[in-house]
């Protein structure tokens, strides 16, 4: 049986989160992701995916890429840049999920953007970090905008039905209940009302932001907070019984409710519109022109060649990425393809034929396989606790 | 430390193969392979009398990161399977040289033993493909 090969953790070339020592005392299997060394698991990825559907897991996301931007040009930037748009954000601590497009409608990358007293925040993955930022620079051209990447600011997900009860005990932070689904909350930390103007977005960021917000498909909280906070509060969590939780299980959890991974779903190649994320393009109001709008409004007249579609295999084995999928319209890809620890078979997300229904082939291991085309989420959400007063109607936002 | 029990002995791929009083050699992949595959999801046994050979491919492992082959560690007839693995692939994980056994060849010479390693060479192999990783 050959081994699959390690990322040897203590390669120089690769970045260290803050919680890295906590990782290793852990005694996390560590692997290089975009040029960071990150733990892909702890103990058991099944047990740790479980952990976040039936209660609640942390999980180091500190190499996500962040940039804050302020200037009194910056929303027509981002509205020139982001396909959704971000003057439906009408106050702070409103967020959206949209994605950043070429010219001719490839996705560069899928962004969470938050706007804050007096500027935004946007943040996008790691594997792209240099391509977003080289973006930014090369079509600020005349927009008034200034921006500071966070290299000094970590981030936490906590994610579980019981994560939002979890953080607040941990944290004493009660208020983080009343916060919204797609909504952020800063707080100056430690907390004190004698913090000079509250929390501004380009000051050095001794604050915190906690956004309802994730990729799991679950309740919970993304924590961007000070490199030298995130020890405290991950020991804070790790002791209120928060399950810490590699990015293997993230991968699962995030596939399961069906979203999109960037350059495995999704990529400059393909549109949002062939990647299920049509939702997040803001067509309306016709006049504002971003980025891609021409090439995203042509494939719109003529209709798209491909869908990226949910698929679930009902033989036994295991779907994995670029295995080929056999439909009734044409043969496609598997993109993404995991066992299921909820379900308990695998699923995938696959590029196929837009006319693609029903029933399926998928070349596992050499051997054709049965499989059905399914809408995504895989799984449906458990809700916990009555929604907070004025809570959107899930399946309004990404997550 | 990973578990390297001495009354077994090893494949550089991995599997583990001990005689048996019945003269049967049981099959597995050793705590080393389980604790770098991760959570096993899916076991693809050989069929009861097929015949192997030694080094060639005889199952399947899927675990959450990937599938990999599992190779016969010496030639024969396979005499018996692991059905449980079929509901219970954990086991895997769980006791990988006891209740996560895959199957049990008959062997067709005992030479093949031999040219497995034992316990202390597995241990020292695996330590070096850490190293050199």
């Amino acid at each position: 049986m050959p081994i699959a090969e390690q990322c040897p953790v203590n390669d120089q070339a690769l970045s260290h989160t803050p919680l890295f020592d906590i990782h290793i005392a852990a005694g996390a299997k560590m692997t290089g992701f975009a040029g960071w060394a990150m733990p892909i698991r702890y103990g058991s990825q099944i047990e740790e995916h479980h952990a976040v559907r039936a209660s609640a897991g942390i999980f180091d996301v500190s190499h996500m890429t962040m940039v804050d931007f302020e200037g009194p040009g910056t929303t027509a930037f981002l509205r020139h840049v982001v396909a959704n748009d971000v003057a439906k954000l009408k106050a702070a601590g409103e967020a959206l999920y949209g994605v950043l497009l070429n010219e001719a409608g490839g996705i560069i990358d899928d962004v969470i953007v938050y706007r804050r007293e007096g500027g935004y925040r946007v943040v996008s993955n790691a594997a792209t970090r240099e391509r977003v930022i080289a973006w930014y620079v090369a079509r600020a051209g005349h927009f008034d905008t200034v921006w500071v990447e966070r290299d000094d600011v970590a981030m936490i997900a906590v994610q579980g039905p019981d994560a939002v009860a979890l953080f607040a005990q941990a944290t004493g932070l009660a208020r983080v209940a009343e916060c919204r689904r797609f909504h952020a909350l800063e707080v100056p930390h430690p907390e004190s009302p004698a913090h000079p103007g509250g929390v501004r977005s380009m000051e050095p960021t001794h604050g915190w932001m906690i956004a309802r917000t994730g990729y799991t498909g679950e309740d919970g909280v993304e924590v961007m907070l000070p490199d030298p906070d995130a020890s405290g509060l991950w020991h804070a969590l790790a002791s209120a019984g928060v399950r810490p939780a590699g990015l293997g299980a993230r991968d699962t959890l995030r596939l399961e409710a069906g979203l999109n991974l960037y350059g495995q779903d999704m990529d400059e190649t393909t549109t949002p519109l062939e990647s299920n994320l049509a939702w997040t393009v803001a067509f309306e109001p016709a006049d504002r022109e971003f980025i891609g709008r021409a090439a995203l409004e042509a494939q719109r007249a003529t209709g798209i060649g491909n869908k990226l579609t949910g698929i679930a295999l009902q033989d036994r084995g295991v779907m994995r990425r670029g295995m080929k999928v056999v439909t009734n319209a044409g043969e496609g890809e598997v993109r993404s393809g995991i066992f299921s620890p909820t379900l308990g078979y695998s699923i995938g997300l696959a590029r196929v034929p837009r006319a693609a229904t029903g029933d399926i082939g998928i070349l596992v291991r050499g051997r054709e396989r049965r499989g059905r085309i399914v809408r995504p989420p895989f799984t449906k959400k458990k809700v916990k606790a009555a929604p907070a007063p004025g809570a959107r109607k899930s399946g309004q936002t990404h997550d | 430390m990973t578990d390297t029990p001495t009354d077994a002995r090893y494949a550089e791929t991995h599997e583990w193969a001990r005689l048996d009083d019945d003269g049967n050699v049981v099959v597995g992949v050793s705590d080393y392979a389980q604790e770098q595959l991760g959570d096993v999801v899916y076991v693809e046994l050989p069929e009861v009398d097929q015949q192997v050979d030694a080094g060639a491919e005889a199952g399947v492992v899927e675990s959450v990161k990937a599938a990999s082959d599992i190779y016969a560690p010496v030639s024969g007839t396979v005499v018996a399977i692991n059905t449980s693995l079929e509901d219970a692939p954990e086991l895997v994980n769980q006791d990988p040289y006891g209740d996560g056994w895959f199957f049990a060849i008959a062997p067709d010479s005992s030479d093949e033993m031999e040219d497995l390693m034992d316990a202390a060479e597995y241990s020292e192999f695996c330590e070096a493909s850490e190293a050199g990783e």
